[in-house]
């Protein structure tokens, strides 16, 4: 919300629903002048002029919703694991999906690690990809808490999925230090060869990392990708090893959240080229 | 004094004692120790992925021999033990429970950091449902006072815990911290406690006894001490003390010492002692397992592992950060170079207490 008003690029706020009317953001959001219901979804449905439903309930709300939105001709931009439409990692993939009426946003792991595996696969084949991301306790939600498996599982596909690696292995870490650290990835990535240019993946990740950037100004690598031999199921190989910090932008939300900012953000961009796209504006940026 | 009872002892060489060998256990090993175990009396031995169930990654090393196998392997071996295996929420996942309670395993420990108990509730509940005996880990236990720890650990009762564990991870509690939390435990919980020490700062035997006199229910041990950091206390030690305090709970102490002489030690690749590096841990209480990881890492830089270790002290590194390894060996170059540059000295970092 916050990002939508900052920034409202093609997009226009219509409306902030939820179903609790005591709930924290509808208070913010009525005193900000945005129209709000507390009815849920109906209220979205019944207004023709919204063309797209950021949907940050819950999997299992989304899948009802994604039906009712589907037949009320809106497109969903899914914040939740439900995954009823495509995954899509906005430097990524987003172009090939910009038809479709249900995207989903994975995991705040995911599109922070996705692109960087992406790098490394477009630049030469990727037998295993491991993700592990280190998250401030109080950025963790009860909704992270309680379905913790769901995440190693949709990151881990998405790594296989989107960023094209043959294997994927996804780690969650809660750290609880005060003050809150800002959020941590580290990708490792095992080509599946041996014979390749490294400056070539460092051009390549320093080139995604840009991109990235372009919408979550955050996000940094620490170090160039390091290049480390390890012991691995495919005897003594190099892994490569990218140390990711994501910084909230603070619109909203504390900016050790960088898991949550990335999340709105790339919500916020998928909701922007799907708004070009629907105006028939040239998309300004090739996903 | 209260009257003490004899407690539960858990022999986790094959699952803590996996980081000492760098998680290479073979099939023929995990069948002669859990045999040894399982003769001697000792009734939960655990068989795991030292970061517990799907641990074997880049992160913390691949498993030469997968963990499911050699659970296999542990479950045929035991005539009377039964076999654990230890789960890790946001490593491990339900799906690799269900296949390891297909392989044999009739008890779970599912470790959390000590502040992040509410992530376990999921698996809690699969664990009971599936039958399973199921006990919680509070990791790194040394980073927050008794009630805190009381509150996390009633909230693993909650989920279907059957018992309890402090988990000193980093081996930097002194005897009285140990009392402390577990007489906290004991009061707060109608469920078991445990105690899992390490000994890194000498104290792993000592540590355990002042648990056992706080009314600790179960405590782990490894044959020879086998384990990460400077390892465990020793389950044949534990054994042979509880026999001499008349609280034996039915162990043989020289098959024990058997086991521990004749066919751990030939196959370990160190004796794990409190060395430098692993005063260090227990010192800046931080996780036992980053020792080998700091040791690589600090060899390939050029660096003092301590450095390392302190540095991830000072961060709050938690139970599976080994990646912060990396980062910290990372910044302290920099920050060297930089120095060198600037032709001053660099502040060495603090030490701090491990907080309480």
């Amino acid at each position: 919300m916050y990002k939508l008003l900052r920034n409202p690029g093609h997009m226009e706020l219509a409306m902030f629903a939820g179903i609790d009317p005591q709930s924290e953001g509808i208070a913010r959001a009525k005193k900000l002048g945005i129209p709000t219901s507390y009815e849920g979804i109906k209220a979205i449905l019944d207004d023709p002029d919204i063309r797209i439903v950021f949907d940050a309930t819950s999997a299992k709300a989304h899948v009802r919703h994604a039906k009712m939105l589907r037949e009320a001709g809106k497109i969903a931009i899914d914040l939740t694991p439900a995954a009823r439409g495509p995954y899509v990692v906005p430097p990524v993939n987003l172009g090939a999906h910009l038809d479709k009426d249900n995207v989903n946003l994975i995991t705040c792991g995911g599109q922070a690690t996705i692109p960087l595996v992406y790098a490394v696969s477009r630049v030469v084949p990727v037998r295993y990809a491991e993700i592990v991301s280190t998250v401030a306790s109080r950025s963790a939600g009860p909704g992270t808490r309680q379905n913790i498996d769901e995440f190693t599982f949709t990151t881990a596909h998405g790594l296989e999925a989107i960023g094209g690696a043959e294997r994927g292995k996804a780690i969650i870490i809660l750290n609880p230090a005060e003050p809150p650290i800002i959020m941590r990835n580290t990708v490792y990535v095992i080509p599946a060869t041996e014979e390749y240019d490294e400056a070539a993946i460092v051009a390549s990740v320093d080139q995604m990392v840009a991109e990235v950037q372009q919408y979550v100004p955050g996000y940094r690598l620490k170090d160039a990708p390091v290049f480390d031999r390890r012991r691995t199921p495919w005897g003594e190989r190099t892994v490569i090893a990218m140390l990711l910090e994501v910084e909230g932008a603070g619109d909203f939300l504390p900016p050790y959240s960088g898991n949550l900012d990335i999340m709105t953000a790339a919500a916020w961009r998928v909701g922007e080229l799907f708004a070009q796209h629907l105006l028939g504006i040239r998309q300004e940026v090739a996903a | 004094m209260k009257a003490l009872k004899p407690p539960r002892v858990t022999d986790t060489t094959l699952r803590d004692g996996s980081h000492a060998m760098r998680h290479q256990f073979t099939r023929e090993q995990v069948r002669a120790i859990v045999s040894a175990l399982d003769e001697a009396g000792v009734p939960v031995i655990e068989v795991t992925h030292g970061d517990g169930l799907g641990g074997s990654s880049i992160q913390y090393g691949f498993s030469g021999t997968s963990e499911l196998d050699l659970i296999d392997e542990a479950a045929k071996a035991a005539k009377r033990a039964k076999i654990a295996a230890l789960l890790l929420p946001g490593i491990g996942t339900r799906k690799e429970l269900a296949a390891a309670i297909e392989r044999g395993i009739k008890v779970v420990r599912i470790a959390t950091q000590c502040t992040e108990a509410d992530i376990s509730e999921q698996h809690f509940g699969m664990a009971k449902e599936m039958g399973l005996e199921t006990v919680g880990f509070l990791m790194m236990a040394h980073m927050r006072p008794p009630e805190f720890l009381a509150e996390q650990a009633a909230l693993m009762e909650s989920y279907g815990a059957d018992c309890v564990y402090i988990v000193d991870s980093a081996g930097a509690m002194l005897p009285d911290d140990v009392r402390r939390r577990v007489a906290a435990l004991k009061e707060r919980l109608s469920i078991q406690v445990g105690f899992h020490a390490h000994n890194n700062l000498g104290l792993a035997i000592g540590n355990t006894l002042a648990a056992i006199e706080e009314g600790a229910d179960q405590v782990d041990g490894c044959l020879r001490g086998l384990g990460a950091g400077a390892g465990n206390a020793p389950t044949e030690l534990i054994a042979a003390v509880l026999d001499k305090m008349g609280l034996n709970p039915g162990l043989d102490v020289f098959k024990l010492m058997d086991a521990a002489e004749y066919i751990v030690a030939p196959i370990m690749p160190y004796q794990p002692i409190p060395d430098r590096d692993a005063i260090t841990i227990g010192y800046a209480g931080v996780y036992s397992t980053f020792l080998l990881h700091a040791r690589h890492i600090a060899a390939e830089f050029g660096l003092d592992p301590r450095e390392i270790l302190v540095e991830l002290g000072r961060r709050q590194a938690v139970a599976g950060q080994e990646d912060w390894i990396l980062d910290v060996a990372l910044d302290i170059v920099r920050a060297k170079r930089a120095a060198e540059g600037a032709g001053d000295a660099r502040e060495p970092a603090a030490v701090e207490r491990p907080a309480d």
